[in-house]
């Protein structure tokens, strides 16, 4: 009833073609719009610092890792490793040219990520499927044997850690460090995602994206049609580990303050996957479900538990959540491999038709 | 999308709620305790919870708290990650904590920065910032009674006694096998300094945080070049995977030094007999004798209020967390004291941690007896140097191997002032110390 696109006429090419093309989507999208800009004057520090922020960068980290794994139809599991290349060259960069923006800084510090997803995306021209995923596994340790190897990388630090220096920006804002103010954090945070995904939208939903769902979908098929797996493949590499880089980069500089190398462990690269997989392979929106539910869900328990007035220790929390995703991530891999984002078309569709349950 | 907006909304109300619930009563003052009692450094980190959170919870059963002051505990779980370090950092900033005890170097490096900002004393209690002792660059961060230079340096010296003077360390070769993370990395600076300087070879082993319980290629290593010492910085599973490694390449276990954190006792226990003979520094007395221990069993572990399994009350480990709670309640007396406030903040806190005064008559008025060295903190000097001891695993338990020393101090301090300076400089602008001294 209320969303329902009949009487919505198109009337050109560009109305046709826009992302949102029918009106309910779009003042659901100003809406959110709104509460994501109005949220910081509501909200608490922890809710920004804690949470809000954490789960845009992680969105963006699930985004990238769904161009390659939903989209084009690779698996890696280097999505971790090739975060911690974002961070630790925007470390670099702002070591050597202090003055320049950060926010600059971190948009350049991907493009390092990305040539070495390049180099890293070799091998998926002759390896597929389960044998690239342990290529991409060589990539996560090798890296992170780096990280830790290479003391050049963080400076010759006595403590093998990264910690980020004050910046500061539009107009002597000061934008990282540990003076920064949770707001101007989860602003800039919030701007960096929200262009990036557009960007990512439009690649995904262009010439360059349907030549990765191609490749995904049959490979040799593709290449008949005159997709070369060279430029899709690496051209999806290089996407995926670009956005990682920057989601790596502003994970250190907009929340953690500070980086052993193993915050960019495979136990992150996991995370990442586990959001991409409970939110839906191939869906923008997905990610953004799959990072709020991975992220938000042991914070929920926490807050949950005490509030139903049960007792229970910091520990079991932990676990429940563990084994709560875990059986999550069995159930949607049976029930519904699509994910969140699928249930949530289906959720669109039925409103649809609403109130008749058939059509 | 709007089922984002929902969940938003639904995390905001869950929030608004569980941050509700908990109502402070009027007089109480809140510490949350960043701890971990799952993954791989759970074996080490679960005797430290249950020490600290029993000897807090005793002093609120059995004297109503802090001159009548309740302390409010919350656990927060961090696994030793420094993802979810930083959150119950937030966490327990939202809450208005006393103090935080990070219980992990990764977290500790990076909410250092973060304490001047927030105003909330770091204490990491003979870990952490080595450079972190000098207050003076670091006001709010507190490494009593010890730090991993101290520590490093006193096994030097202890090698240099087995052996009949530091002249005879010249040519010996001491293998240091470390956790490669920021904690393992913390001595290495000093140990170089200390080779360079009495000419003995140091051969590194790092052992990666996912590789703990693998070691067998490291000992291999360690087969082959025969060190005549080695030297451990470990902790969690790392610890009992080493003994064990150790007694199966036969190494002599009393040239094996471990540092504090190494020495829990099933860390040795690993080892069986074998381990017989092996050492590492401590700095807390050991075994359930002391009264205040035995108030912790009759208040809280007989009580069912605590998770400590009766057995392991008294344990190494178990007494770090008491020492480190020990020097969280002090901290807060002395605070009151200075400030005439019952209810205390975290400024007060800072206070209260930078006047530690621990003698031998406020030990015995604690019921502490001998349970550690007298201690006392100042402004400038946040760890101290203090004494510790050695100790040595008998197959069955700890058993005192040397007596009270002191670190090489002479030596640490220039090269903690050094570092503190390094520190300012590679992060500047490091905001100057403010706090006035209250000495």
């Amino acid at each position: 009833m209320l969303y329902r696109e009949s009487g919505q006429y198109k009337t050109s090419y560009i109305a046709d073609q826009a992302i949102f093309p029918i009106r309910e989507d779009r003042i659901g999208m100003a809406v959110i719009g709104v509460v994501a800009l109005a949220i910081p004057f509501f909200a608490s520090d922890f809710f920004l610092n804690a949470i809000m922020t954490p789960f845009l960068i992680l969105a963006l980290a699930a985004i990238g890792l769904n161009i390659l794994t939903g989209y084009a139809g690779q698996l890696s599991l280097g999505s971790g490793a090739f975060m911690g290349v974002g961070a630790y060259s925007c470390y670099k960069l702002t070591t050597y040219f202090p003055d320049v923006n950060i926010v600059i800084l971190v948009l350049i510090s991907g493009l390092f990520s990305a040539g070495i997803g390049v180099i890293f995306g070799l091998p998926s021209l002759r390896i597929k499927g389960l044998y690239l995923a342990v290529t991409t596994l060589a990539a996560q340790f090798f890296l992170e044997w780096c990280f830790i190897r290479i003391p050049w990388l963080y400076n010759y630090n006595a403590s093998g850690a990264i910690e980020v220096p004050v910046r500061r920006g539009f107009g002597d804002i000061i934008l990282t460090g540990p003076s920064a103010s949770a707001m101007t954090q989860y602003f800039v945070v919030l701007g960096i995602v929200v262009v990036v995904t557009l960007v990512v939208k439009n690649i995904v939903r262009g010439r360059i994206g349907r030549q990765w769902m191609m490749i995904r979908d049959m490979d040799i098929a593709a290449e008949l049609m005159g997709v070369r797996p060279l430029t899709a493949k690496l051209s999806a590499f290089a996407v995926s580990s670009y956005l990682c880089g920057v989601a790596g980069a502003m994970f250190i500089f907009f929340y953690l303050g500070a980086a052993e190398p193993s915050a960019f462990s495979i136990t992150l690269s996991f995370q990442i996957l586990f959001m991409v997989i409970l939110g839906g392979l191939g869906s923008l929106v997905g990610s953004f479900f799959g990072a709020a539910f991975i992220w938000g869900l042991p914070i929920v328990l926490r807050a949950g538990f005490p509030a139903l007035g049960l007792n229970v220790g910091a520990e079991v929390i932990f676990h429940v959540a563990q084994m709560v995703v875990g059986a999550l991530i069995i159930l949607f891999l049976i029930t519904e491999p699509h994910g969140l984002a699928r249930l949530w078309q289906i959720g669109k569709e039925k409103l649809r038709v609403w109130p008749f349950p058939y059509a | 999308m709007r089922l984002h907006t929902l969940t938003a909304g639904a995390f905001a109300l869950a929030l608004t709620a569980g941050a509700a619930l908990p109502v402070q009563a009027e007089d109480s003052v809140y510490i949350q305790l960043a701890t971990y009692r799952t993954g791989a450094f759970a074996g080490s980190g679960i005797p430290v919870a249950n020490g600290m959170f029993d000897y807090l919870t005793m002093l609120n059963e059995r004297d109503g708290g802090i001159n009548g002051v309740k302390i409010t505990l919350e656990e927060c779980e961090t696994g030793y990650d420094t993802q979810k370090g930083v959150e119950c950092y937030e966490q327990a900033k939202s809450k208005g904590t006393l103090v935080f005890n990070p219980y992990s170097t990764g977290i500790t490096l990076q909410v250092i920065p973060k304490a001047s900002v927030d105003k909330i004393p770091v204490l990491s209690m003979a870990y952490g910032l080595s450079a972190a002792a000098d207050g003076n660059t670091f006001p709010w961060v507190f490494n009593p009674p010890l730090t991993y230079w101290d520590g490093a340096s006193g096994i030097i010296k202890y090698i240099g006694e087995q052996e009949g003077g530091m002249d005879k360390l010249a040519g010996k070769k001491i293998g240091y096998i470390f956790l490669d993370a920021g904690y393992g990395r913390e001595a290495i600076p000093l140990l170089e300094s200390m080779a360079a300087e009495y000419g003995f070879e140091m051969v590194q082993y790092p052992v990666p945080g996912k590789e703990m319980q693998n070691q067998a290629s490291q000992w291999l290593n360690v087969r082959r070049d025969k060190p005549d010492y080695m030297v451990m910085w470990g902790w969690g599973a790392m610890n009992p995977t080493a003994v064990k490694e150790a007694t199966k390449i036969r190494y002599p276990m009393d040239k094996f030094i471990g540092v504090w954190w190494s020495g829990g006792e099933d860390d040795a226990r690993a080892g069986g007999m074998d381990a017989k003979g092996y050492k590492t520094l401590n700095f807390n007395g050991v075994g359930a004798d002391y009264p205040a221990i035995q108030d912790i069993k009759k208040y809280v572990v007989d009580a069912g209020k605590s998770q400590v399994e009766p057995a392991k009350l008294g344990e190494n480990l178990y007494n770090r967390g008491v020492m480190n709670a020990v020097l969280m309640a002090e901290a807060i007396r002395v605070a009151q004291e200075k400030t005439g406030k019952t209810v205390i903040n975290s400024e007060d806190m800072r206070l209260g941690l930078e006047n530690l005064n621990i003698d031998e008559a406020r030990l015995e008025a604690i019921g502490l007896t001998g349970f550690m060295a007298p201690m006392k903190t100042s402004c400038e000097a946040h760890s101290g140097h203090h004494a510790m001891y050695v100790q040595q695993w008998n197959g069955e338990a700890w058993e005192k191997a040397s007596d009270w020393f002191e670190p090489m101090t002479d030596k640490v301090k220039p090269l903690l002032a050094a570092a503190a300076e390094e520190y300012k400089t590679s992060n500047a602008p490091w905001p100057a110390r403010t706090e006035p001294c209250a000495n």
